[in-house]
């Protein structure tokens, strides 16, 4: 048994539990659910044909499906391509959108025992740099492909993630100011405490409201979803950097995109929604108005994941109605925004986040 | 032109320009054009539009058959809006025969081809709102054509491949519950409208994607010919329903509305006006519909009656003769032109007394629209080229015949 609490085997298993039982999975049925939502959104049934004899499950079979689909299509090779480059590609997306979930806890933690796979003390700032790496999956599949249109999608994802990275990082930085620590165990937990005689909640959506904003439409640009989605452009240059893939490469891409989703959905709650906090629940149950009601330690543990999921579940749900609302920006569009809009409104936030904070600790 | 080879020289380092080929296979372009793009960066320098892909010969078929024979051949000119072609076609027949058409067929013509055209606008401003990434207003307003196209189909027994005009009539009259199926119909048509423009009309997305974007100048659509909603969205007010009314169009009252700029974004909003204006005609042509006859029987062009056929020797040589030689009008030529979704959309017939056209020409309203294509574009981004064609709705079947 000893061998199972090595941190090493624990980090391990914590791995496979969270990103094979929760990301995957959720990356998965989000495939099926963003099909479901965007049929609602438009008036139709979306995939119901998949099944296995009688049994349809409402379209729930056409995850496998497509799987399997993806699995026996044929690997093409354009002529000309940059063979490496162009097999190594789809990996650096897939695992910049998995690494976020590194530092990010479930629930809170039970003795040395923490439901996350590690609190690295420079936290948040790994999660923005494991995101940028995001950028080379999308460039060096556009350039080793050979192909003008995924060359140009290549050159527009590299613009705008670069862009973007510079006021998602500025975004996070009144944060940082109002809770004074980058490890997300700790920014969580600050997440905990409470204005106007335990009321309201201090979560990061309260205490920086204009940061959440900026920082949810700068991961919406990094993860180039919709309105930022020119670097995929379907309608004018059709697929932009993975037009060339197909079969399980393209697959790859595709999920690398909903599992960034979940990381976005993941994050955002983390960071802004209070994590895995429910209003008013602490360590021994909860406490309102001088009221208490004592809870177990599993119970509440329990409840702490489960709210933990239902925010995630209920941002992606945000992420992919907005994709079926709004039209998107043109590339140059989306960088105007960026530079001329957003990162004025950046650097303001960080300044009046700073004169509020000297503001009260000097009175 | 001037302006492309301007920056054909500023160009950074003596660089060279890419050439992008969008197309022929290409998501926005509707069926199969193809376009020859040299750009710096994103920005297109010039733009080579390449036709013919769809081509069919529908010109050199119709030589070869009789003048009731070119009628389902029409269906596939513009595929979105097939009624007005077969009513273009037969005004053109009617006028070289100088058959009178009887008023109660005159206003089902009406009819049809004002559903017709809200069909064709439905596409084009659903397809434009889809290229610029509001997917679901695609869907909201195919499901609102579908509506339409079952109205169509009541009437005609087709979606698509209506071959519903005779000439002198219709195939067939208004069917049993038809005007109240109708009513019904427009009613729900004008509810996705109004979701629709909620959706879209004032989100700031939408109109950064379609403002001052492809505009031409009133001047030049005059030089390009332009006609239809292209022309009404630069300020020109030339309805061929008005400046020269066809069937019963003069009894009707309708606005015509018009744009200002000359951008995409004009030409969605007069396409959304336009589909009201149309709806608005169908009402009055519902309400005005006089009882009679829906064809004429001039004995000259249509079939006659069955009961004359089997009944009478006169009436079963017409048939015979009309189905084996088809209809001969005068030596002579009848050009006319309806208001098609895109715009003018003209026939022009020449006969020298036989049973077969010696000519038959198309007058396509898009032809003029992707000639202009490059002035549109040049200057603009790539992402602008889905917009910009989207808006000129650009039909395959009309344009390369």
């Amino acid at each position: 048994m000893d061998i199972l609490l090595h941190p090493a085997v624990m980090a391990i298993i914590k791995i496979a539990v969270i990103v094979l039982g929760f990301v995957m999975a959720l990356g998965t049925v989000l495939t099926l659910m963003e099909r479901k939502w965007m049929s609602a959104v438009q008036d139709r049934l979306g995939p119901n044909r998949a099944n296995l004899g009688r049994f349809t499950g409402h379209g729930a079979l056409h995850m496998a499906a497509d799987g399997l689909k993806s699995i026996f299509k044929e690997d093409t090779i354009p002529k000309g391509a940059d063979m490496v480059i162009f097999y190594m590609a789809p990996f650096f997306g897939f695992i910049s959108a998995f690494v976020v979930w590194a530092v990010i806890p479930f629930a809170m933690p039970i003795g040395d025992f923490k439901f996350q796979i590690t609190d690295v003390n420079i936290g948040v700032l790994l999660v923005l740099a494991m995101t940028s790496l995001g950028v080379y999956g999308a460039v060096l599949a556009g350039w080793s492909s050979n192909n003008k249109y995924a060359l140009l999608g290549a050159a527009r994802a590299s613009a705008q993630m670069l862009s973007y990275e510079i006021f998602l990082g500025l975004s996070l930085v009144g944060l940082f100011m109002v809770y004074g620590t980058v490890q997300v165990g700790t920014l969580v937990e600050a997440q905990n405490t409470y204005w106007f005689g335990d009321v309201i909640p201090k979560w990061g959506i309260f205490t920086q409201p204009v940061a959440f904003l900026l920082f949810f439409a700068a991961m919406l640009a990094e993860s180039k979803r919709v309105p930022f989605d020119a670097p995929e452009g379907e309608s004018e240059i059709i697929a932009g950097y993975f037009m060339e893939y197909s079969g399980m490469r393209w697959s790859a891409f595709m999920l690398a995109e909903y599992v960034t989703v979940v990381g976005i959905a993941g994050l955002t709650a983390t960071l802004f929604l209070g994590g895995y906090n429910i209003p008013w629940l602490h360590a021994d149950g909860f406490h309102l108005f001088g009221g208490h009601l004592p809870l177990p330690v599993w119970l509440i543990v329990l409840l702490q994941i489960g709210a933990f999921i239902t925010k995630i579940v209920v941002l992606c749900w945000f992420i992919i109605i907005t994709r079926w609302t709004i039209p998107k920006f043109r590339f140059d569009q989306t960088m105007a925004l960026g530079w001329k809009k957003l990162l004025p409104v950046t650097l303001a936030n960080v300044a009046v986040t700073a004169l509020v904070l000297l503001a009260v600790d000097s009175f | 032109m001037t302006e492309s080879i301007r920056r054909l020289e500023e160009l950074d380092f003596g660089a060279e320009p890419m050439v992008i080929e969008v197309g022929p296979s290409h998501p926005a372009m509707h069926g199969i054009t193809r376009f020859r793009c040299e750009v710096d960066g994103e920005v297109i320098l010039s733009m080579e539009a390449d036709i013919g892909y769809l081509h069919r010969g529908f010109e050199k078929e119709a030589e070869a058959s009789t003048y009731i024979q070119v009628i389902p051949y029409t269906d596939r000119l513009n595929y979105v809006s097939p009624l007005i072609n077969n009513v273009g076609y037969s005004i053109a027949a009617e006028k070289l025969f100088s058959i009178e058409v009887p008023r109660r067929a005159e206003f089902t013509r009406v009819i049809m081809m004002e559903i017709s055209r809200i069909t064709d606008h439905l596409t084009c401003n659903g397809a434009t709102a889809m290229e610029v990434g509001a997917m679901s207003m695609f869907l909201w307003y195919v499901k609102a054509r579908e509506y339409l196209w079952e109205c169509v189909e009541e009437m005609t027994g087709a979606r698509l491949t209506t071959n519903w005009t005779r000439i002198g009539g219709n195939a067939n009259d208004v069917p049993d519950g038809f005007l109240t199926m109708l009513e019904d119909r427009l009613q729900k048509v004008s509810d996705v409208l109004d979701e629709g423009e909620k959706l879209v009309v004032k989100n700031k997305i939408f109109i950064d994607r379609l403002k001052n974007v492809g505009i031409l100048s009133k001047e030049r659509c005059m030089a390009h010919a332009f006609s239809g909603p292209m022309a009404r969205a630069a300020g020109i007010a030339y309805d061929v329903r008005r400046s020269d009314p066809y069937s019963v169009y003069d009894e009707l009252d309708f606005e015509i509305p018009l744009g200002t700029v000359g951008d995409c974004y004009d030409r969605y909003l007069v396409r959304q006006a336009e589909m009201r204006q149309s709806m608005h005609i169908i009402r009055q042509a519902i309400d005005m519909l006089p009882p009679g006859e829906f064809m004429s029987y001039d004995r000259r062009a249509s079939l006659p009656r069955k009961h004359e056929v089997y009944g009478s020797i006169e009436g079963l040589i017409d048939h015979f003769k009309i189905v084996m030689d088809g209809p001969k009008p005068p030596p002579g030529e009848a050009y006319a032109a309806v208001e098609g979704g895109n715009g003018e959309l003209g026939f022009y017939l020449v006969s020298d007394g036989t049973g077969r056209p010696v000519k038959c020409r198309v007058r396509p309203p898009c032809f003029n629209y992707v000639a202009a294509m490059e002035e549109m574009t040049v200057g603009h981004y790539i992402a602008d080229i889905v917009p910009i064609f989207g808006s000129i709705n650009m039909i395959g079947g009309e344009l390369e015949r």
